[in-house]
């Protein structure tokens, strides 16, 4: 199982979702994405494509207007 | 059988080819399966070199309007459509194009980006795909 990071800070619409899935496509099952970012819309997004695809949301939190979001595959 | 999403692009305008990047973009990351048709105007912007040269749909002129979008989407970090195209396949997106109007225009399959389509067809085969989808546009 390993951990992959996605910084996504400065990227908008719809580049923080492409990321999110281009990484989780890539993942193992098992493995935890981490997607780092700052347009507001994703944050809430991201969640919803995680929903869809049916996998774990981790964990979303946000300091200062950056949010992290953690997804197990 | 996963949701599916069949995008018309009609209009080469630069602005709409965004929009229909942008949603297809997202409908794949979401999970779903799309298909672009990229047919009259908007089979211009698969001819090689082609896909950044549409103009801007309102207050274009002549290219001037256009120029102050692209700079405002730059200092924005707006993705290039370039980048679009490449996520889009990259997510298994599929690319077809509009045989008719390539006869009508003199369109080769050679003029166009032959790597990035699946196929070449008709109006039969955008229903055939649309009748299973839950979502459709005409861009």
């Amino acid at each position: 199982m390993s951990e992959i990071k996605v910084d996504c800070s400065g990227e908008i619409c719809p580049v923080p979702l492409v990321e999110t899935r281009k990484a989780l496509r890539k993942a193992n099952e098992g493995d935890i994405v981490e997607v780092t970012g700052t347009h507001p819309s994703s944050k809430k997004e991201i969640p919803m494509a995680v929903k869809a695809l049916g996998l774990k949301l981790l964990d979303v939190e946000e300091t200062g207007g950056v949010w992290k979001i953690r997804i197990q595959k | 059988m996963a949701d599916k999403a069949t995008i018309i692009v009609h209009s080469g305008d630069m602005d709409k080819v965004y929009s229909a990047f942008i949603i297809a973009n997202g409908a794949l990351a979401m999970g779903m399966e799309v298909s672009l048709f990229f047919t009259f105007w908007g089979l211009q912007r698969i001819k090689k070199g082609g896909l950044e040269k549409g103009p801007l749909s309102k207050m274009n002129m002549l290219g001037l309007g256009k120029w102050m979008v692209k700079r405002k989407m730059k200092k924005a970090h707006v993705a290039s459509l370039e980048r679009m195209i490449q996520d889009f396949k990259e997510l298994g997106g599929k690319i077809l194009a509009c045989d008719m109007t390539m006869d009508i225009m003199g369109i080769k399959k050679e003029d166009l980006r032959e790597d990035l389509i699946s196929d070449y067809c008709g109006v039969g085969t955008y229903l055939n795909e649309a009748r299973d989808s839950k979502i459709t546009l005409f861009i």
